[in-house]
């Protein structure tokens, strides 16, 4: 892990109308560190990881991502949204395209990649995912942790520097769970930096940089998997993780 | 179709109330109108005696032997597969339908003589005509919905005010004001394109509707991830939202293109030689109007019914994405 960062967060501050979603957020995510981050409903967490790519506005601080300030004005967001894959809770596949297009549209459209070297990258990454044999088929033909992984393969054919997740297993049957889950290990043991949004404590622990915890808006604690996990300083910590790791 | 329960219920032309009802129903109606001037009751001679002097009794006769040919019909197509169902009534309402023309004693070469150019030049007339007021419609309802989605105050208001103003005025009133009254701003516009101008104009605003809830139906989802991985706004619009929307789009503007073949009548009123104005025209001279307003009729119903054809056949198109 080097010492290079690819998102720096300083004193962002977000409101929806009068609700103050972000309070002061700080934090910096290296190249090559994995962070999850988790906390109740409503803590802001996708908040924030949606703030990264600027599918939301920050109204205070600044969030700066390769080096490029997101700003309402900013010109390059393109530029720097190719640049920053995330997978979403449902997915959000294109239905009206097939698995293949669906990896092939990104970089043929965004970055002018041809049609061969496209569909050569896509089946790549599809194979990577390990779901090659679904390429000609449409989204609704897949169960959910196969569209999950194509939805994972669609983002990494943009061949990003950074991954968000987005709650990426919790629209998912939990027999699947597993599947989504082996992928985003493998990514996470190939060196890809990642931001994850989820309550899967098992993959926090194993794959995990930094767990950070969220509750009203602020980040209330983060640390290693074992500080955080052995010894939550917070109540409110303690609290959640007594009623996540109940069953 | 609907989604079908798998419980079967009894086929309801079999119920026997239903039966009698109908029966009683239909004996009712033909006993109401009197029919016994008709070929019918000719028939029926050697049950009533001399048609007209049979009186409550032969109007009885007459309605009870209609009641049980038709209660008989209904019973028996009951029994047939559905897609034998669906042909035998539609065959039994076009026949009927075709009866009533009869009534009319037409003269069949007087329409022979005028068909032809009732094809070539109002046939014509009116595709051409509709034809391009679609597409144009079609282009001011894609514009038209994404200004009224937009942020940007002045497209949203020209957007409205248009939409509003275009649905709010009868089409044949826009026919008129867009014929006689661009003239007086220093425009001289021929009839056939103040036509075109004023169903496209209409039509683009209802359309613009249609597109506009169009676009609202696809999911935010699609939205975020075509921007979360670069695409800018056409873009989006042009290969995710469009394409997505069409489905949607398509069934009510499939209607609208009907309703705009047979609207584009609305244009003979200032003289262009479409269908309707030739329907109107041609018989003139020797009174024979039924023969060409009939004879129009059934093209227009023809020419929609092709439109109905295409319109089912983009629909199942569409629907492959959606088939497991």
């Amino acid at each position: 892990m080097s010492t290079e960062a690819i998102i720096e967060v300083r004193a962002v501050s977000k409101w929806y109308g009068q609700f103050h979603a972000l309070k002061n957020i700080n934090l910096t995510v290296h190249k090559g560190e994995r962070i999850v981050i988790c906390g109740p409903s409503g803590s802001g967490k996708s908040t924030l990881i949606r703030c990264f790519n600027r599918l939301e506005a920050h109204q205070q601080g600044e969030i700066v991502v390769n080096g490029v300030a997101l700003h309402g004005r900013m010109s390059n967001v393109a530029a720097v949204r190719s640049n920053v894959g995330m997978v979403f809770q449902h997915f959000n596949l294109f239905p009206h395209m097939t698995v293949l297009m669906n990896c092939m549209a990104g970089p043929m459209w965004v970055k002018g990649v041809s049609a061969v070297e496209a569909r050569q990258t896509a089946l790549q990454f599809l194979e990577r995912v390990r779901i090659p044999e679904q390429a000609n088929k449409f989204p609704v033909q897949l169960s959910g942790g196969q569209q999950q992984r194509v939805a994972i393969a669609r983002s990494l054919c943009m061949k990003p520097d950074v991954m968000l997740f987005d709650e990426p297993t919790s629209a998912l049957d939990p027999e699947m769970v597993s599947e989504v889950l082996e992928t985003m290990t493998g990514l996470a043991r190939d060196g890809m930096t990642m931001v994850c949004v989820t309550h899967e404590m098992g993959f926090a622990r194993a794959v995990a940089d930094r767990v950070i915890f969220m509750d009203a808006g602020q980040i209330l604690e983060e640390g290693t998997p074992d500080e955080f996990f052995g010894n939550p300083r917070h109540n409110r910590t303690k609290l959640f993780l007594s009623q996540i790791l109940k069953h | 179709m609907l989604y079908q329960d798998t419980v079967e219920a009894e086929v309801l032309v079999h119920k026997p109330w239903f039966v009698a009802t109908m029966f009683g129903v239909v004996l009712l109606v033909f006993m109401a109108f009197n029919l016994s001037g008709t070929g019918f009751a000719e028939l029926m001679r050697p049950v009533i005696g001399e048609p007209q002097t049979s009186g409550i009794y032969g109007r009885f006769a007459i309605g009870f032997a209609i009641a049980v040919m038709f209660t008989l019909n209904v019973v028996l197509i009951g029994f047939a597969p559905l897609k034998l169902q669906i042909g035998i009534v539609w065959l039994e309402l076009l026949l009927l339908f075709m009866a009533f023309f009869e009534t009319f004693h037409l003269s069949l070469p007087f329409i022979g003589e005028k068909l032809p150019f009732l094809i070539t030049q109002g046939v014509a007339t009116t595709l051409y005509v509709s034809a391009i007021s679609i597409v144009i419609a079609s282009v001011i309802a894609v514009a038209g919905a994404v200004a009224k989605l937009s942020n940007n105050g002045f497209a949203y208001a020209i957007a409205s005010f248009y939409t509003s103003l275009f649905r709010g005025l009868p089409l044949l009133m826009q026919v008129y004001l867009i014929y006689l009254g661009l003239p007086q701003l220093g425009f001289v516009i021929n009839a056939v394109p103040a036509g075109i101008l004023a169903l496209s104009l209409c039509y683009g605003a209802y359309m613009t509707e249609i597109f506009r809830s169009g676009i609202q139906s696809i999911d935010r989802g699609q939205w975020e991830a075509s921007r979360s991985m670069g695409f800018g706004f056409a873009l989006t619009m042009r290969r995710i939202i469009l394409p997505q929307a069409l489905p949607v789009i398509i069934p009510p503007t499939g209607n609208q293109f009907i309703s705009m073949l047979k609207d584009s009548s609305l244009v003979s009123v200032i003289g262009v030689w479409e269908l309707m104005f030739l329907a109107r025209t041609l018989g003139q001279k020797t009174f024979q109007h039924m023969e060409m307003l009939i004879s129009a009729a059934i093209i227009y119903w023809m020419l929609s019914i092709c439109l109905e054809l295409i319109q089912s056949r983009i629909e199942r198109h569409y629907g492959r994405s959606k088939m497991r």
